[in-house]
């Protein structure tokens, strides 16, 4: 038992570590503000591309968002980091990070986006585009905030999911909290680092958790 | 032509649509003069419908001519979106804005298509809430409202932009029976108001009442067309004849 408590729930080296992993929150937060916004962009630039009807813009979103869901984010984000300087591209871990996520959650946030304006009526629109509003104009004031409400627990799932993701960034090289937390383990020889990290990330996701089953739950007592 | 009939406000020539093999209107021939009220009748998938959403373009023709107010429709570089405000339309499941108050549905096209400011936008919404006699529901959202109170926030969405001509389609089909009474009211007190209105409906009674022509369509044409009186008590065609026996019955 003392041995337990002295390898993971070491005080001291939990205070000497603290200042070190407490700048990889800062980094994981900095990244999840890049990634996420980053994310629903691109989701919400696949969903709008999807209301085009061509068989052409079809076919190319179609490959565009089963390639990047079936590609696992981790290989795409090596690939990014050892590919790219052969491009004549090189870019930092943050970058790739930035552009891997772009890529792969924006494919996420853009089938969720897509499913929300799909399930507003066309009368939403007809009436809309009655009264003289554009196409665009019809999209933001009209179609996007009910869609958006529509598939809120959605998005926040996702976005649950996104932040998480973050840790990649261990793997090349950015200073977020996992990546952090690591290196004060590996200078402490003790795993207590790791064990913070898990608890931050908990902390600070399980509020989401909580908002999120409660929207699901008021979702489904408005479908009974 | 007589020289006195001034230009009708709405002229819809050889309208023709085809949704894939459907040809759903033939060849249709409708003008409206201004301050007149024209109801529309026939069977479902008569083409009446069609034949409203096309005059304002929500349906594409597929050959025709279409005038309102002196713009013609149908030529691309007619500015479509500003040529609907001067077309109001109000449709069988009135479609509000669940997303906002009565107020900010009516205030919406006021902000973004005749580009008032917000003071300015918010007192005409107010005025067009008063006109359909719901000025003490501006703060309430689509689904704290009855149907009949839907209908008539949409009937002042649309007169909000003060549209030339009306149209109404099926406007009191999705009501129950005790609310048709409110809508028809407001909509007596447009027509009284002197709005050029086009209307497709089976309300007998109000189109008796307030009616100048009323169009009989069957099979993607016109069959028949008068005033109220002999469509409904003298219909020259067999066709009109059934159909207003059936729409009797109920």
């Amino acid at each position: 038992m003392e041995e337990i408590v002295q390898s993971f729930f070491n005080a001291e080296i939990a205070q000497a570590a603290m200042p070190i992993v407490l700048a990889g929150l800062l980094n994981t937060v900095l990244l999840s503000l890049l990634v996420v916004p980053l994310g629903l962009i691109g989701g919400l630039i696949l969903a709008l591309l999807a209301q085009v009807k061509g068989p052409l813009v079809r076919w190319a979103l179609i490959s565009w968002v089963d390639f990047f869901r079936a590609f696992p984010p981790l290989v795409l984000l090596i690939l990014l980091f050892a590919g790219l300087p052969f491009a004549g591209l090189e870019l930092s871990g943050f970058a790739c990070v930035a552009i891997a996520f772009f890529l792969n959650t924006g494919a996420y946030y853009g089938e969720i986006l897509r499913a929300g304006i799909d399930s507003i009526p066309r009368g939403q629109v007809e009436a809309a585009r009655s009264t003289g509003l554009s196409g665009l104009q019809t999209m933001t004031w009209v179609v996007l905030p009910q869609a958006v409400r529509n598939v809120l627990p959605d998005l926040l799932s996702n976005t649950l999911e996104v932040v998480k993701l973050t840790s990649l960034g261990s793997v090349v090289a950015v200073p977020e909290l996992l990546f952090q937390a690591r290196q004060a383990q590996s200078v402490t020889y003790n795993p207590t680092p790791i064990v913070m990290a898990a608890v931050i990330y908990f902390l600070i996701l399980w509020p989401v958790v909580r908002l999120l089953s409660r929207l699901e739950n008021r979702a489904s007592a408005g479908r009974a | 032509m007589n020289s006195t009939v001034a230009e009708p406000i709405v002229a819809a020539r050889g309208i023709h649509k085809h949704f894939g093999h459907l040809h759903v209107l033939k060849g249709v021939d409708l003008e409206v003069a201004e301050r007149e009220l024209v109801f529309v009748i026939g069977p479902s998938g008569s083409g009446k419908s069609t034949l409203l959403r096309c005059l304002n373009r929500l349906e594409e023709p597929s050959a025709g001519n279409i005038t309102v107010a002196g713009i013609d429709m149908l030529d691309p570089r007619t500015d479509i979106n500003h040529a609907r405000q001067h077309i109001g339309m109000v449709f069988q499941s009135f479609n509000l804005y669940p997303h906002m108050t009565a107020l900010g549905n009516v205030m919406l096209a006021l902000r973004k298509v005749a580009g008032k400011s917000r003071t300015e936008a918010e007192k005409l919404a107010q005025a067009a809430l008063e006109r359909v006699g719901l000025a003490d529901r501006a703060d309430h959202r689509p689904a704290e409202l009855s149907g009949g109170q839907q209908q008539r926030v949409a009937i002042a969405r649309a007169i909000a932009l003060e549209p030339r001509v009306m149209l109404f389609d099926e406007p009191t089909s999705a009501l129950d029976p005790e609310l048709v009474g409110s809508v028809l009211a407001v909509m007596r007190s447009l027509r009284e108001s002197g709005m050029t209105m086009i209307v497709v409906s089976h309300e007998m009674g109000f189109a008796r009442a307030a009616a100048d022509r009323v169009v009989f369509m069957d099979h993607g044409l016109i069959v028949e067309q008068g005033p109220p009186a002999q469509i409904f008590e003298s219909p020259a065609h067999e066709r009109t004849r059934a159909f207003i026996g059936q729409i009797r019955q109920h």
